[in-house]
């Protein structure tokens, strides 16, 4: 290796796996290249050839944003006046500037500027986020080769196709790449592919012999040259048709020899690869699909209301319309006198013609329309915006949601979905990294019969600590959970017995030593020494073999190193020392054989069969003499699984030398064929060879769960909301998880679909694809039709739904799908695995568009982001590597848990702040609106505003805006404290209580009420009168003055009435805004007549020293708020909701009364069917068998 | 079973603040930003809330009556005259006889005083079903002209009443255009009575919109001629009953300051009012009155006001012992919670 520290490992690990997926598959037909859809030649090494240049493929440049520099402004000024609301203020903005206006032009459009711009700004400044987050990626480095044998660092956006790359280990590959040689001299590489499948394992590609044989260091590559011929650019992550021509031969290509963009490489010094295809053209870019737009819920039903209004005012427009033409009409010249002759009808504009009525009613059907625009509340959606923009700060600011160890605050990123947080109806979830920490924890273990280990899983310590009964339960739990914290990562084992070399005091320590052997021989991890300490480290292809290792490590069984044929490893404190077993075959780990077994011959010469496997394939191999453990271990099992373990049987036999040639021969031969039944010779081969075993114990690995995701689960199932698991990973470590975090229990039923019949596998065999589907098709249909038969024949049991990858291609197809949403709306839980990404976003959009409910996807790797953009609101676990699924979250945090405050405080707040806050805007505009709709009328419809035109346009911007952002930003209904104490509280989201039709109307309605009293008393108290008692009479300033007065105060009163949350702030905003009308009226009065027209002096000169205008306004106020008084008291009192009936209890006290508390919060709990509350729930109607097993359990140690 | 308060992960778990709340500058801001500022949650229980009741009929009730009796001191005496001021051959066709400059148009009216009335006496005139409100009426005048005179152009919001004859108007507009000319002289018996006509209209008018060297310019001299002529020697500012005319009113039923009487009117006085009855309100059905009003501190004559606050202050009072009546019908017992059925699990 070229300047390298470590030396190059030769190691030819290939011949130590049974490769299956070694060898390109010949199945895949070849035939197509170079035809329709397989068009694409690769020149490598020359990017620069005329030949190449002339394909001129696309760049590795990649653009997330939703604007360039150019586009931006027409662009987003188009998406604003999308907004049917904002089209229409532009439409009375342009308007405005004629005749037809009853008000001026500045006044109208000052405010529409105004929302545009600050909406406008906030695109911008989200965008320019995006492109830094662009220019990070496209400037990572890579080297390249430059023509000359030399490498030379590059950024990966200047790459093209053709080019030659270095990569090394832990980095990310920057385009698709064809796999040439590796540091490994069989041109093996791991790949980690987190970012594209979600799978944690390492994958193993390998290069063609062809180029390995050639290519081993930079220099080789001056002369290397191949054309690549290969299918074009699509979205199929696990197929690549193509092949390679090296010097007038051509290799067939497959998907093992691609290495795709967004993976990383893992374990191998470095890998040389020729790019294929680059930027958008890659396999994760074609599969990821644009980020879509979302609106919240509330936000499209506003847009209802928003139409209705429009309804309303177009209607109100009408009539007005009508009513004016006729009286318009009237005016006609007769007799050569017009009726009002004040207003000169026989000489008037079209717009007061009476010749033409009917011209001058439509023209005034425009001029109301511009008028009743107050209906429609222009600052909402900026409100919105903003209030949206605030929440988020406090979102991002809350130190509960905080995470010290990775400084990762809770992030919302996009501030559109706020109050959808609090409506969410399902959840679904992926599994590694956002339930789990992905790593795995060898936490007790059964050898021998004996249970061994005393780590306490997280669910059993959350179930204790619910149990809550028993003390005795707690006190202990608090003792092991100091007392045992981890030190060494993977490994969380305690017990004295077996620890500092104590087994050989057991009585079966012969069973003991077998046990550990068995963990430090049989794996297929990579020990790494670190050449200052001495230290070992492991490199495994998954975090549960390397805990394994780590075990026996710490059990004192170090393995440190591994050769071609043999497995070193230290058994301390004993005499024996270093010992080292030749390794003569590893019988791989497949998801059907459920077990992987390694021939080793140890330092005696003995040949052994070391296995290890799930429990179903373990206990039936065991051979009649090997069986004596077997009922404890069986218990123990069992105990295991439902603690939410991972449990693998341990077993061994020795082999007959004769025996032993017999199958190496067999094997080998299976292995080198070609032939379409390899595979199952294989399965065949091992299968007699893992029989007769004997058993030596169990091990528990504990998939850790993230701090606290039991009783977020547990909480958030209590609020209702449903939680599905999808993921990438293996059906059994996916229920594993679903016990641990109590989604799954033992005596749930379970529905478990999938495709692993003998029938469809000797389809498989037999390669027809057209019946392989249709097999598999049938059988998913009638296994989902065997659950719905279940689920409807049974009372009140729960049923967990668990499904596979394959199922659910066919499960999702159209006409099954709406069965399958049944199916699974009616399971408790639902499990999908070896979903891949594009199968997590369908079943979103299933969930989502199925149930008309709110979603909400979880997930923390780039596989999750199809699911997260497709469902309603997207969460990315931030703090793990890998960012994509943070970029396309919606709202990132830190760790699963904070979910719960997420949800059921932030959420339930920014709900129902926002609806009240849309609620409370309509009324105020429909106040507003009414009084100038009613004074209107009064003026024989002719359009004329009871206000000034300032008074007009700067009611939406100061005199009550910032009550309603204060109540959208500080109202809290119910305190957090509270929120956590009654999660039901919740459902008022989910099923929309505060946002119904209702409330809305019955809002709108308070706003008619309000407006008709300010109207008509203030028209009544002003009639006729001697306004002052210096005789001068009201005029038309007057009244406006006195109406506009009401109308501020009426409004923010109403505020004050109907805030829960009385802090400084809302007392300065409310108070403020009634204060700074007077101020304002004073200092707009005092400017030059010119500018303030009729207001000119009116408030100091005409309408403060008029008692009568005091009066009025204090009768106004209390007159039009005595309506919703009374119906707010009423209900509250009688037909309270569940917040105020928390309310209630908040206020009398009772929260601080247990027994009380309990009473209501165990009521408020309706049988929920998942978390370990129904758990408990459940252990008790089994007559406390399970509790009792755990007290016990905590006792005995 | 004890329930632990806030029994939540997160709460219990959440990490060691300290860092978070080393930036802190106050505890007030650390406040602030986890959403927890000390505040107050009013709950409305039916102890406020017959309380609140109790109040407001308890403050409203008097200023009901105070109310009330304010407008009750105002005296005031109305005369209807359009119709009675029509001479009986005339009374078929009003309009003709309005619209007839050769017919004499003066009246009078005789009106009794019922109570003392001190002086000030305010002169209104009234007028019915007069949309002075109209758009077209309101906004037919150029506010920078009355302020500025003949120098001042851009009149086009005057049309039709911005030039006469090729030449511009002062002042424009068909509020000007359209003035009032009935006018009105009183007498008591037969002596005159001191009628001032100054200071009616808002100072504000008079000081700062209409100029004091401006003088109305080719006003009234169309063909058709609208309302009152304005003497072209007098400025703008000067012309008060015009400068009342100019500020519309709110309503299409408005009354209007004409002067006032300087004298105090005794009881079974007859006051003798000389109607020139000239403006035409007949061609839609229009009213005319005459108005004699005194002042309390509140204003003129009016018992909406006192009594809307009586009729609403001791509908308070009934509300809130309807309010108790059922609150203790229907009590509350101590943790009832039939409600969380009903509501929630759907």
């Amino acid at each position: 290796m070229a300047g390298g520290g470590r030396r190059r490992r030769r190691l030819h690990l290939s011949k130590i796996y049974s490769y299956t997926c070694g060898k390109s598959s010949f199945k895949e037909d070849h035939s197509n290249i170079g035809g329709p859809g397989f068009s694409r030649v690769v020149y490598c090494n020359e990017p620069d050839s005329p030949a190449a240049e002339r394909r001129n493929y696309t760049g590795n440049y990649v653009r997330s944003t939703k604007y360039t520099v150019a586009s931006f402004f027409p662009k987003s000024l188009f998406e604003q006046f999308r907004r049917v609301a904002n089209f229409y203020f532009l439409v009375t903005g342009i308007l405005s500037l004629t005749d037809l206006s009853p008000y001026g032009a500045v006044s109208a459009l000052l405010p529409l500027a105004l929302v545009i711009t600050a909406t406008m700004v906030k695109e911008g400044i989200e965008d320019w986020r995006r492109k830094q987050q662009d220019i990070e990626v496209n400037n990572r480095k890579v080297k390249v080769h430059d023509g000359n044998g030399i490498f030379r660092q590059e950024q990966w956006r200047d790459l093209r196709v053709g080019d030659i790359v270095r990569v090394e280990k832990d980095e990310f590959f920057p385009a698709d790449l064809l796999l040439l040689s590796s540091s490994y001299e069989d041109s093996i590489c791991y790949v980690e592919t987190m970012n594209l499948d979600g799978e944690t394992n390492l994958k193993v590609k390998q290069g063609l012999e062809a180029t390995s044989s050639l290519l081993h260091e930079d220099s080789d590559f001056k002369d290397f040259r191949g054309v690549v011929r290969c299918e074009d650019p699509n979205v199929n992550l696990y197929m690549f048709v193509g092949s390679l021509e090296l010097e007038e031969e051509r290799f067939p290509l497959s998907i093992q020899q691609i290495l795709l963009r967004d993976s990383k490489l893992r374990n191998t010094e470095y890998v040389y690869g020729a790019v294929v295809f680059t930027g958008n053209d890659t396999k994760v870019i074609q599969n990821s699909t644009d980020p879509p737009s979302k609106r919240s819920r509330i936000e499209r039903k506003m847009d209802k209301i928003i139409y209705l209004m429009f309804g309303l005012v177009f209607l109100m427009s009408f009539v007005g319309s009508i009513i004016f033409g006729v009286e318009t009409r009237e005016d006609k010249l007769k007799n050569g006198k017009t009726e009002r002759w004040y207003l000169k009808p026989d000489d008037a504009v079209i717009f007061f013609d009476p010749e033409k009525a009917p011209m001058a009613a439509i023209f005034h059907f425009l001029t109301a329309v511009m008028l009743y625009s107050y209906f429609i509340p222009i600052s909402l959606y900026v409100s919105i915006e903003i209030v949206k923009v605030l929440q988020s700060i406090f979102i991002n600011r809350d130190v509960h949601m905080y995470y010290e160890e990775t400084d990762k605050p809770a992030q919302a990123r996009t501030s559109n979905l706020n109050e959808e947080l609090g409506m969410v109806d399902t959840i679904l979830s992926d599994k590694t990294g956002t339930l789990t920490c992905n790593s795995m924890e060898f936490i007790k273990c059964s050898i021998a019969g004996t249970a061994y280990g005393r780590g306490i899983t997280e669910v059993e310590r959350a179930m204790a600590v619910r149990s809550g009964g028993s003390p005795l339960v707690n006190e202990d739990l608090d003792v092991v959970v100091d007392k045992f914290a981890p030190k060494v990562k993977g490994f969380n084992f305690e017990d004295e017995r077996v620890m500092n070399g104590n087994w050989v005091k057991q009585p079966q320590a012969a069973v003991l030593q077998k046990f550990f052997r068995l963990l430090a021989v049989c794996h297929t991890a990579i020990p790494e020494t670190d050449e200052e300490t001495g230290n070992v480290s492991y490199e495994a292809e998954s975090p549960d073999e390397a805990a394994f290792v780590v075990a026996a490590r710490e059990f004192g069984f170090e393995f440190f190193n591994r050769t071609q044929n043999g497995i070193s490893f230290r058994e301390l404190d004993l005499v024996t020392g270093e010992k080292v077993e030749r390794l003569l075959n590893v019988l791989e780990f497949n998801s059907s054989r459920k077990r992987m077994s390694v021939i080793v011959r140890d330092d005696e010469g003995k040949l052994l069969l070391l296995s290890k496997g799930a429990d179903n394939v373990m206990f039936e191999r065991l051979a009649k003499h090997g069986r004596q453990f077997e009922s404890k271990t069986q218990e123990h099992v069992n105990q295991y699984a439902d603690a939410g373990l991972r449990t693998l049987i341990l077993a061994y036999r020795e082999v007959d030398e004769n025996e032993y040639i017999e199958f190496n021969k067999n094997f080998n031969e299976a292995k080198s064929s070609v032939s379409e039944d390899r595979e199952a010779l294989i399965d065949d081969l091992t299968d007699k060879m893992e029989r007769d075993l004997i058993l030596l114990g169990a091990t528990a690995v504990e998939d850790k769960l993230q701090n606290g995701v039991p009783e977020c689960i547990d909480k958030l199932a209590q609020a209702g909301i449903k939680i599905w698991v999808l993921t990438g990973d293996k059906m059994e470590t996916a229920i594993n998880i679903g016990y641990a975090s109590s989604l799954l229990r033992q005596e749930m039923k379970q529905i478990i679909i999938n495709l692993e019949t003998p029938h469809i596998k000797s389809l498989e065999k037999a390669g027809i694809k057209d019946e392989i589907e249709l097999a598999s098709r049938e059988s998913v249909v009638k296994q989902i039709e065997e659950g719905k038969a279940l689920l409807a024949a049974s009372g009140s049991e729960a049923f967990a739904l668990i499904i596979d990858g394959k199922s659910l291609t066919y499960a999702l197809e159209d006409d099954i799908k709406k069965t399958f949403l049944d199916l699974a709306t009616g399971c408790a839980s639902v499990i999908c695995c070896r979903s891949s990404p594009k199968q997590k976003a369908l079943v979103t959009r299933l969930v989502k568009s199925g149930t008309g409910k709110t979603t909400l996807a979880i997930g923390d790797g780039a596989n999750d982001v199809g699911m997260l953009q497709e469902a309603d609101i997207g969460v990315g676990i931030s703090g793990v590597e890998g960012m994509q699924a943070v970029m396309s979250s919606d709202i990132a945090i830190a760790q699963f848990r904070y979910l719960e405050r997420l949800l059921l405080v932030h959420g339930h707040w920014c709900y129902s702040r926002i609806s009240s806050m849309i609620c409370y805007f309509f009324y105020k505009n429909i106040t507003f609106g009414v009084t100038v709709f009613l004074y209107e009328a009064y003026t024989s419809f002719s359009a004329q505003p009871a206000y000034n035109d300032w008074f007009l346009s700067l009611f939406n911007v100061f005199f009550s805006s910032l009550p309603v952002i204060a109540l959208g930003v500080f109202d809290q209904d119910v305190s957090a404290r509270f929120c956590y104490k009654f999660p039901l509280l919740y459902q008022e989201g989910v099923q929309n209580i505060l946002f119904s039709w209702k409330r809305i109307i019955g809002w709108m309605f308070n706003g008619l009420i309000s407006a008709l009293v300010i109207f008509f008393v203030c028209k009544e108290s002003l009639k006729h009168q001697l306004f002052d008692p210096n005789g001068k009479t009201a005029g038309r300033e007057i009244l406006g003055g006195l109406m506009y007065t009401c109308v501020v105060w009426v409004v923010n009163l109403q505020m004050a009435l109907s805030i829960s949350y009385f802090t400084w702030v809302q007392h300065i905003v409310i108070w403020g805004s009634i204060a700074f009308w007077y101020i304002f009226l004073m200092i707009y009065g005092a400017m030059a007549p010119s500018f303030s027209t009729d207001a000119y002096m009116v408030f100091l000169e005409a309408l403060a020293p008029a008692p009568s205008y005091w009066l009025t306004t204090l009768f106004v106020m209390v007159f039009a708020l005595i309506p919703y008084f009374v119906y707010k008291s009423v209900q509250m009192r009688f037909f309270p909701k569940y917040h105020q009936m928390i309310q209630w209890i908040r206020y009398e006290g009772h929260s601080n009364d247990p027994e009380f508390v309990e009473m209501v919060r165990q009521r408020s709990i309706r049988p929920t069917t998942v978390g370990y509350t129904a758990r408990r729930a459940a252990s008790v109607r089994r007559s406390g068998r399970f509790h009792d097993q755990i007290h016990k359990d905590l006792v005995a140690f | 079973m004890m329930e632990v308060e806030g029994s939540s992960t997160s709460m219990n778990r959440a990490p060691d603040q300290s860092s978070f709340l080393r930036s802190r500058r106050s505890k007030a801001l650390y406040q602030f930003k986890q959403q927890k500022l000390p505040a107050c949650k009013p709950v409305l229980t039916p102890t406020s809330v017959i309380t609140v009741f109790l109040l407001m009929g308890f403050v409203f009730i008097p200023i009901g009556f105070l109310t009330l009796r304010a407008s009750r001191d105002a005296i005031e005496i109305m005369d209807r005259y359009d119709v009675e001021c029509i001479p009986e051959e005339y009374k078929s066709n009003k309009l003709s006889y309005i619209t007839d400059a050769s017919i004499p148009k003066n009246c009078t009216r005789y009106l009794k005083v019922q109570k003392y009335m001190k002086a000030p006496i305010y002169i209104y005139y009234q007028l019915d079903n007069y949309y002075q409100n109209h758009r077209r009426y309101v906004k037919s005048r150029s506010d920078q002209q009355l302020l500025h005179g003949l120098e001042y152009r851009h009149t086009s919001a005057c049309e039709p009443e911005e030039s006469s004859n090729g030449l511009p108007i002062v002042p424009c507009g068909l509020i000007a255009w359209s003035m009032f000319n009935d006018t009105f002289t009183f007498a008591r018996e037969s002596t005159k009575l001191k009628v001032s006509r100054k200071n009616i209209a808002w100072k504000s008018d008079r000081e700062h919109k209409f100029g004091k060297n401006v003088y109305p310019y080719n006003f009234q001299n169309g063909t058709l001629i609208g309302g009152a002529k304005l003497d072209s020697k007098i400025p703008l500012s000067d012309q008060e009953d015009f400068i009342v005319w100019m500020r519309a009113a709110a309503l299409l039923s408005f009354r209007k300051l004409y002067g006032r009487i300087e004298e105090d009117l005794e009881p079974r006085n007859v006051v003798v009012v000389n109607v020139m009855n000239n403006y035409n309100t007949y061609s839609f059905s229009g009213q005319k009155k005459l108005i004699l009003s005194t002042s309390s501190w509140l204003g003129g004559r009016n018992d909406f006001l006192g009594i809307t606050y009586l009729v609403v202050g001791s509908s308070s009072i009934i509300i809130s012992i309807i309010f108790m009546l059922l609150h203790l019908k229907n009590p509350r017992p101590y943790g009832d919670n039939s409600w969380n059925k009903k509501s929630l699990s759907g």
